[in-house]
């Protein structure tokens, strides 16, 4: 379970996070909406542990994200775009992350046959298209089990097959009790894959709960429609 | 495997295939080789050796490791989320840089040697010396290039601040040497041009390699005073352990500002 109470952040006098609090329960997938600036990336990196926060806490299944780097070890991390050193073979990359995470035993080798990574995990990274790269790092967020992922974007430069395989692995993650968080910008992916969503705005949570509840909003029933009337009433009166 | 070991042991994979490392090699080999023909190993190819090593590698390594470093931020990055201290990270990513540079320094030089059998009991120390001084200003300019990186956190105004460094130490420090000792030559100056010397490690490095080529006596009483100062053993150690200072003092920064920096 991911849960953040009180982040606070700002850059000079830009306040990214404003004292926000959310939960992601183990075995659910959470999805995290809002426009660019909205401090998707800020909060994507305090829950790393990439920035400092100001005030407020990250804590995984209890343990602070900042404390004992061990903690870490929960943790799956897919960003939103994928880069590798240019000369490491796939196979390396995941070597390095199996030795520096001491995962042996955790390490499942059927995320990389799913993702269909044999056909190329003996290529150097600078001859990978960016769809292997992106497969190959979906593989490094995955096949260490974690209890938590972290997924930023996740299908952008996926084709539709591998995006298919891969949110499969997603919601096999979640059904064997991993807290799953992605951020996306494709609203549709977010209706396929998450069973919460939270609309943040200016660093805040204008919007806390399921994607049914989030869609009655709009006359329709789209949840496009719900997301763009949520942020154009949050724009113009702000949450307490 | 301690997760130091493994990030050096991919830098090094990584960096030991790195096409421009490869060059600097071969750069490297070709110009000694191409010395030993001509100059046949005596002090006047060491001497040419010299000035190529003390122009390069603060240059090469002062660009190389600004650019390699903002190639591989975002990968960096994604190796803090893992479970790895960051002042583990830092230490790894700064040792594995320096490795495959040097070591690129030591093969280029060193090969030729060996191959065209140019070592004696007179050379192999100057081969030594040359070692040293490679591995030491490549270690130097890789620490000062990773604490501009980590400061100034922007590619542009990092190498920008690299080649201004550079040429400081290479061309501004002398010349403001040289128009003082000019300027002041009525003043006793043996003090300030060994603390002058002792505060560029290129200048540093330069000396103490000039002092094992038997032509400091060329260098007239400027000469005179820096075989006192840093002729025989002592010498080279206190050179040595101003090199190291240069070296582990950025280094040192550059880990304090990557450990409470923001990414």
């Amino acid at each position: 379970m991911i849960v953040a109470r009180g982040l606070v952040k700002a850059f000079g006098s830009r306040m990214v996070l404003d004292r926000l609090d959310f939960e992601v329960p183990a075995g659910s997938i959470t999805a995290f909406v809002g426009p660019n600036g909205s401090g998707k990336t800020t909060l994507n990196k305090a829950l790393l542990g990439l920035v400092r926060l100001d005030a407020g806490r990250v804590t995984i299944n209890g343990q602070p994200v900042n404390g004992d780097v061990a903690t870490r070890r929960q943790l799956g991390y897919m960003p939103q775009r994928a880069c590798f050193p240019e000369q490491l073979a796939g196979h390396e990359v995941l070597a390095l992350l199996r030795s520096i995470r001491a995962a042996e035993a955790d390490y499942d080798g059927r995320v990389c046959n799913a993702l269909g990574l044999h056909s190329f995990l003996d290529k150097p990274v600078r001859v990978l298209s960016g769809g292997q790269r992106q497969r190959l790092s979906a593989a490094c967020a995955l096949v260490f089990r974690p209890a938590a992922l972290l997924l930023d974007e996740p299908t952008a430069g996926l084709d539709p097959l591998s995006a298919a395989v891969f949110k499969n692995l997603v919601r096999e993650a979640r059904d064997r009790g991993a807290a799953v968080l992605v951020t996306s910008h494709i609203l549709s992916e977010v209706a396929e894959l998450a069973d919460r969503v939270i609309v943040l705005l200016d660093g805040r949570a204008r919007f806390e709960g399921s994607l049914a509840t989030l869609a009655a909003r709009d006359a329709a029933g789209s949840l496009e429609g719900a997301v763009l009337d949520l942020l154009a009433s949050s724009a113009t009166a702000p949450a307490a | 495997m301690h997760p130091l070991q493994t990030i050096i042991a991919h830098q090094w994979r990584d960096l030991s295939r790195n096409r421009w490392i490869l060059g600097y090699t071969g750069g490297f080999l070709l110009i000694t080789e191409l010395l030993l023909r001509i100059g046949g190993g005596g002090p006047r190819m060491f001497l040419s050796l010299l000035n190529i090593l003390i122009a390069v590698v603060p240059l090469a390594t002062g660009i190389f490791a600004t650019v390699y470093w903002f190639g591989a931020r975002e990968f960096n990055e994604f190796l803090l989320a893992q479970p790895v201290a960051r002042a583990t990270l830092f230490l790894g990513l700064y040792i594995g840089l320096v490795a495959p540079l040097a070591a690129a320094v030591g093969v280029g030089i060193g090969l030729p040697l060996l191959i065209e059998r140019a070592l004696d009991a007179t050379t192999a120390p100057l081969l030594l010396g040359f070692a040293l001084a490679g591995v030491g200003l490549t270690a130097v300019f890789a620490s000062l290039a990773v604490l501009v990186c980590v400061v100034l956190d922007d590619r542009f105004r990092s190498v920008g601040a690299m080649l201004l460094l550079w040429a400081v130490l290479t061309i501004g420090w002398d010349a403001f040497v040289l128009l003082a000792a000019t300027t002041l030559s009525d003043w006793p100056l043996e003090t300030p041009l060994l603390v002058a010397t002792a505060l560029n490690p290129i200048d540093i490095a330069r000396v103490s390699l000039v002092l094992q080529l038997d032509i400091a006596a060329m260098l007239g009483y400027t000469g005179a005073v820096f075989q006192r100062a840093f002729g025989g053993w002592g010498g080279i150690s206190a050179a040595a352990a101003i090199l190291c200072v240069w070296a582990v003092a950025p280094a040192l920064l550059a880990r304090r500002a990557f450990e409470r920096r923001d990414f």
